[in-house]
């Protein structure tokens, strides 16, 4: 897409121009938010990428304050923790929001990733900024086991000792990898020690790749509900002031939920035994990591394999890697794709029953549940995408849209 | 930054539209000054370090003449039960051959007014670069005023701690210091 | 040409999800027996605790519960925020000996100040261990935040002691109890280490009131939620006023967002 202003701006301001001139941040800022021409027709499922980069600055910034005071050591951790929640001025306040604020920025992101899988932003031209989302996806997947692992209660030693045994199930090597993986013989001090460093370092990769995954974005500009690319300018807007203002307040009403919990509910989405403090000899009755990591464990313990599962549950997210090819549809919006938008439908409700089988102990019914539930997804990535795309009869595409959304205006 | 155009018949909704990105510019302001505010905050003094920010010290075992060092805030503190002639020597100086004149009863004062000149408190930290200056243990050099000698740089202090001579600019300080009892005394 | 076209889906979705959440809930408590519940003062988004309860409920563990139960992360000095002045907290602390090494080296007990953690009944894990049959009591400060159901279980258990001769065959099967054992009907599996910690007037109350069982565990759940979470009251008033000023916020950004897109709807 290319930008309606050929000329560069030109800055009244002496010292913008000034350092403009020598590092043009500041036209960057002028092209890229605000001209920028952006589709008209975004609904509010479009304010998640920008809350999202809201929930992972107010990471940054909690954690790194949260670190002046967290020591991460087996004996003292807890400890440490506790202290900040009561001697450290404000420290209640920086913890709940770090501890609420992961479970925010996952839900923004799936939010995200769903508009993504509804209107077909994953589709050529925009093949790999859905890649570096899934790297990022996958990115704070790692850092918030990490993360999860530092308050040294019952579940972080826990749930840090299942999952790092997992990789025991590689053949030949699994062992080897599991103890270096440790630092030594079971999680203990070195394993607690080296997640604190990685859990720090991660969060900034993160940042560089959602750099990238802007950049790649601002190529071709977003897609939007219709699928259908602008084709002039009475399709677009520029982005300052009409998304500004959007994002403002979508941000805003996101922080009004965000602020219920963390000040009326903080321990909700928790787990009770994670106020435990750590003991190798005693495990809890029920492992399970935090709700966004729910369905993913779902999906490795229903396989009875144990390097069946492990290859399952890397796989679920190892598949959407794929998915720009696995999706042969030419019509990019399920709005357009009467027959397939009620299987998007059906594999968000499938993550959420498999999200609940993850959060209950396998048995009884959740068994055969879970192996439902798993079969399914697959089955939507590897049979059904392909199938549905080739013998599914689209709507008929609007011819722009402008003319889409004047038709809504008068409709 | 460039705003976009106004529609001819807006002028009314101009002002309007001002007054909004006015007043909603004004509160994300706020709300942003009120959420740095809990970050900042948070690098203060926990309170576990504000409850050892006061000590309390029994002088009573502490014999005339003799003198000890206690733990105030991550300092050395010299508590110096003075002698009658220490105590002398202190109150003859003249002020002006002080480099930081200052009288020796303004240093034995406590918070509730009340003078103790057998009882001398400072802070064991040179006023000069920060060492801990020697004279507290018996056989240490006191240098020639009686009082405290830095090893570092050669600074002298005489028996009520007071900078006699070399490069340190002011007398070893004083701290806020109350005697509960008369062999209790709270610093800080 | 579809109008609105996500918008009856996603509730029909929504609705899905939500009926599934009940469903999820329900499933997920187990078979016990269900914990009774009740309002305490400090739930609710603008609880308080009851500073008179939490001070008997001091009184409680300072009397009963401290023989065994650590308290490590508060400090004696907490206690001023119970409404206790620094003199009581000061005599509080000073009644109790607190192990410490003097300026030799070696160890010694001295009394406590109000600088000074709560005392540790047992040095370390294993004594505590060691003295009571194999099972360390835990640390009580964040009790309250460590269990399923919170101050309503703890409830449940200081209350729920049922005598062996009260017991029926079929409890004593289905949980293999026998007389030496404590069974309780609310602690998972029914055979709980710790024998019934509290009567009627176990302790004498400093402000005359009657030290009923149900009064002492209420107290003492006052006193350990307070525990838990120092900071609620804080939290509380925090809460309402950043919810108060994001909806203000919110209010004015839609009005700003109808605005700026007055012309392009």
């Amino acid at each position: 897409m290319a930008p309606s202003h050929g000329a560069p701006p030109v800055f009244n301001n002496k010292l913008i121009a000034w350092i403009d001139h020598r590092l043009p941040i500041f036209t960057y800022i002028e092209k890229e938010y605000h001209t920028f021409p952006t589709p008209r027709n975004f609904n509010y499922f479009w304010n998640f990428g920008a809350i999202a980069t809201v929930m992972l600055v107010l990471m940054i910034a909690t954690g790194v304050v949260l670190a002046m005071n967290y020591t991460p050591n087996a004996d003292l951790a807890f400890a440490s923790v506790e202290r900040i929640m009561r001697d450290v001025p404000s420290g209640w306040l920086i913890r709940y929001l770090h501890m609420t604020g992961a479970s925010f920025f996952f839900a923004a992101v799936y939010i995200h990733v769903f508009r993504g899988l509804y209107y077909g932003s994953y589709k050529a031209p925009r093949e790999l900024l859905w890649i570096l989302g899934v790297i990022i996806l996958l990115l704070m997947m790692a850092t918030a086991f990490m993360g999860y692992v530092l308050p040294w209660g019952q579940m972080s030693f826990w749930g840090a000792t299942v999952i790092t045994n997992l990789f025991s199930a590689i053949p030949v090597i699994g062992d080897s990898i599991v103890t270096w993986l440790w630092g030594g013989f079971a999680i203990d001090n070195p394993t607690l020690n080296r997640f604190f460093a990685l859990h720090y370092l991660l969060p900034f990769i993160i940042v560089a790749v959602v750099a990238l995954h802007v950049v790649a974005l601002h190529v071709h500009g977003s897609n939007n509900p219709l699928g259908i690319d602008p084709k002039g300018p009475q399709d677009t807007v520029p982005f300052h002031p009409y998304y500004t203002m959007k994002d403002g307040f979508g941000v805003t009403v996101f922080l009004i939920v965000y602020a219920g919990f963390v000040f009326f509910a903080p321990d909700a989405l928790g787990n009770a035994d994670n106020y435990i403090p750590a003991n190798p000899l005693v495990t809890p009755n029920h492992i399970v990591p935090e709700w966004y990591l729910l369905p993913f464990y779902a999906i490795l313990r229903a396989i009875p394999d144990k390097l069946g599962g492990v290859i399952c549950m890397f796989g679920s997210i190892g598949l959407l890697f794929i998915l720009p090819w696995l999706d042969t549809s030419r019509v990019r919006s399920c709005a357009f794709r009467p027959v397939y938008k009620w299987f998007v439908f059906l594999l968000a409700i499938n993550m959420v029953l498999l999200g609940w089988c993850g959060a209950n102990p396998p048995e009884g019914f959740f068994v055969p549940l879970a192996r439902v539930c798993t079969a399914y997804y697959f089955f939507h990535f590897i049979v059904l995408l392909p199938i549905l795309g080739k013998i599914e009869r689209p709507l008929p595409l609007p011819p722009s849209i402008a003319e889409a959304v004047l038709k809504r205006k008068a409709g | 930054m460039a705003s976009s155009s106004l529609p001819a018949d807006a002028h009314g909704d101009a002002t309007r539209r001002d007054f909004l990105m006015v007043a909603s510019g004004a509160m994300a302001a706020v709300g942003t000054i009120a959420t740095a505010w809990p970050f900042i905050n948070n690098l203060n003094p926990a309170a576990d370090t504000l409850a050892l920010s006061s000590i309390e010290v029994s002088v009573k075992a502490i014999a005339v003449g003799q003198a000890v060092t206690v733990k105030w805030r991550g300092k050395p503190v010299f508590i110096r039960h003075r002698t009658a002639t220490e105590i002398k020597e202190a109150e003859d100086v003249k002020l002006s051959d002080l480099p930081d004149p200052e009288t020796d009863n303004a240093r034995v004062t406590d918070t509730a007014k009340k003078v103790r000149p057998e009882w001398l408190i400072v802070v064991g930290v040179c006023t000069h670069l920060g060492c801990v200056p020697l004279g507290t243990k018996p056989g240490d050099p006191r240098g020639e005023y009686g009082g405290w000698f830095c090893p570092c740089h050669g600074s002298q202090y005489d028996t009520s701690g007071r900078i006699r001579k070399g490069p340190a600019p002011k007398n070893l300080v004083v701290p806020d210091y109350l005697f509960t009892t008369d062999t209790l005394v709270k610093i800080g | 040409m579809p109008k609105k076209p996500i918008r009856k889906q996603a509730l029909a979705s929504v609705a899905a999800i939500a009926a599934l959440c009940v469903g999820w809930a329900a499933v997920a408590a187990e078979d016990e027996p269900s914990l009774p519940s009740r309002h305490w003062g400090f739930q609710g988004p603008f609880g308080t605790y009851d500073r008179a309860a939490a001070q008997r409920g001091f009184q409680v563990y300072k009397d009963v519960c401290s023989a065994c139960h650590s308290l490590n992360m508060l400090y004696y000095r907490n206690l001023t925020e119970l409404g206790l002045t620094q003199d009581q907290v000061k005599g509080i602390a000073a009644e109790i000996q607190v192990p410490d090494i003097n300026d030799d080296g070696q160890p010694i007990d001295r009394p406590a100040r109000p600088s000074d953690h709560f005392k540790k009944p047992f040095p370390n894990e294993l004594a505590a261990a060691a003295a009571n049959n194999g099972k360390a009591p835990p640390d009580l400060s964040v009790i309250v935040k460590a269990r399923e159901g919170g101050p309503d279980y703890i409830q449940a258990l200081l209350a729920g002691y049922v005598p062996f001769d009260k017991l029926t065959p079929e409890q004593i099967k289905a949980a293999s109890v026998t007389k030496d054992d404590n069974y309780n009907t609310y602690f998972p599996g029914h055979r709980i280490a710790m024998p019934p910690p509290l009567a009627d007037d176990k302790v004498q109350y400093v402000d005359g009131t009657k030290a009923t069982l149900g009064q002492e565990v209420s107290d003492v759940i006052e006193f350990l939620a307070w525990a838990s979470e120092p900071h609620l009251e804080d939290r509380n008033r925090t809460g309402v006023r950043v919810i108060l000023f994001l909806l203000a916020m919110a209010g004015l950004m839609y009005a700003v967002k109808r605005q700026v897109w007055a012309d392009k709807h």
